[in-house]
């Protein structure tokens, strides 16, 4: 996995989307730009945090679940 | 005597749709749906750990900030297990002191290099030959090479052919031989008699009524 590590913890990429998100919710593209990270890398990851129910959909655009909110906030800034 | 069939597939082929694939890579799994939108050079290496994969490597390294200039990605492929990825891009690093910044896909399954027809039995049953599959942002292959086991690619003419593509596609031109940004390019020779009489008197630097160039 490339967003969430095998213990469970947010990789590096894994908290960019996350304290992006923590920002406000965005499209893969608002993501991309706001966690400096290429769109291709986003779609993947958002897709995996999505799975782990760290993040939900809603047309275009990524918020977090309480669980995503409840991990961006325990990231260390 | 042993009756033996061989799967005939229909291969890729230039203004076609890519074929989907899902894929484990370096960078985590991804499906061509992520790169929607972006150019893709989709490319294969025979295997890890080996010379010319390893030169190739680093070239592909050298030219990614070209690249993305450009809005486009690499990703790269063989038949070599993740681990066996991560240990050689981390081994190249250390002895070379560049990084591989782009995903390479685990393809041990041969998914998606049999659906690339990356895997030539004539060069090697068991190995991807040296192929890149340049893919534009709506996602139909806009070129194929091959490259045997013993040549390593050509850096400057996979940023050519991008850079060519992509000044065709903005403009409506071709490119001639050799072109490179900055040369003229060619008119799109005319269809029709009244547009070849034509075609003379708009100004164009003509040697006859079919190929003309003009600066862009």
């Amino acid at each position: 996995m490339a967003c969430i590590s095998p213990d469970g913890k947010p990789t590096l990429s894994g908290a960019r989307m996350l304290r992006a998100l923590k920002t406000k919710a965005g499209s893969a593209e608002e993501v991309s730009q706001s966690a400096g990270l290429p769109l291709f890398r986003v779609r993947s990851g958002l897709r995996e945090l999505a799975q782990a129910g760290l993040v939900s959909q809603k047309g275009e655009k990524y918020e977090l679940s309480a669980k995503g909110s409840e991990l961006a906030d325990s990231l260390p800034v | 005597m042993e009756e033996s069939k061989e799967e005939v597939m229909s291969l890729p082929r230039l203004g076609q749709a890519a074929p989907p694939f899902e894929a484990v890579t370096t960078q985590g799994p991804l499906k061509l749906d992520d790169y929607k939108g972006s150019w893709l050079i989709l490319f294969s290496h025979p295997a890890d750990f080996t010379p010319v994969c390893t030169t190739e490597f680093i070239a592909f390294a050298k030219i990614y900030p070209e690249l993305q200039k450009r809005g486009v990605e690499l990703l790269g492929l063989s038949v070599d297990s993740v681990s066996s990825h991560i240990a050689w891009a981390r081994n190249v690093e250390e002895k070379t002191k560049v990084k591989i910044p782009f995903p390479i896909i685990a393809d041990l399954n041969k998914e998606v290099s049999t659906a690339y027809g990356m895997i030539h039995p004539g060069q090697s049953k068991t190995e991807t030959v040296r192929c890149v599959f340049i893919i534009d942002d709506k996602q139909v292959i806009r070129t194929i090479l091959y490259y045997p086991l013993t040549t390593g690619r050509n850096m400057d003419e996979i940023v050519r052919i991008i850079d060519a593509l992509q000044t065709t596609d903005a403009n409506g031109v071709a490119t001639p031989a050799n072109w490179r940004p900055g040369d003229k390019v060619v008119v799109p020779p005319p269809n029709t008699q009244e547009m070849a009489e034509q075609r003379l008197k708009e100004g164009y630097e003509c040697v006859d009524w079919y190929l003309c160039q003009k600066k862009l």
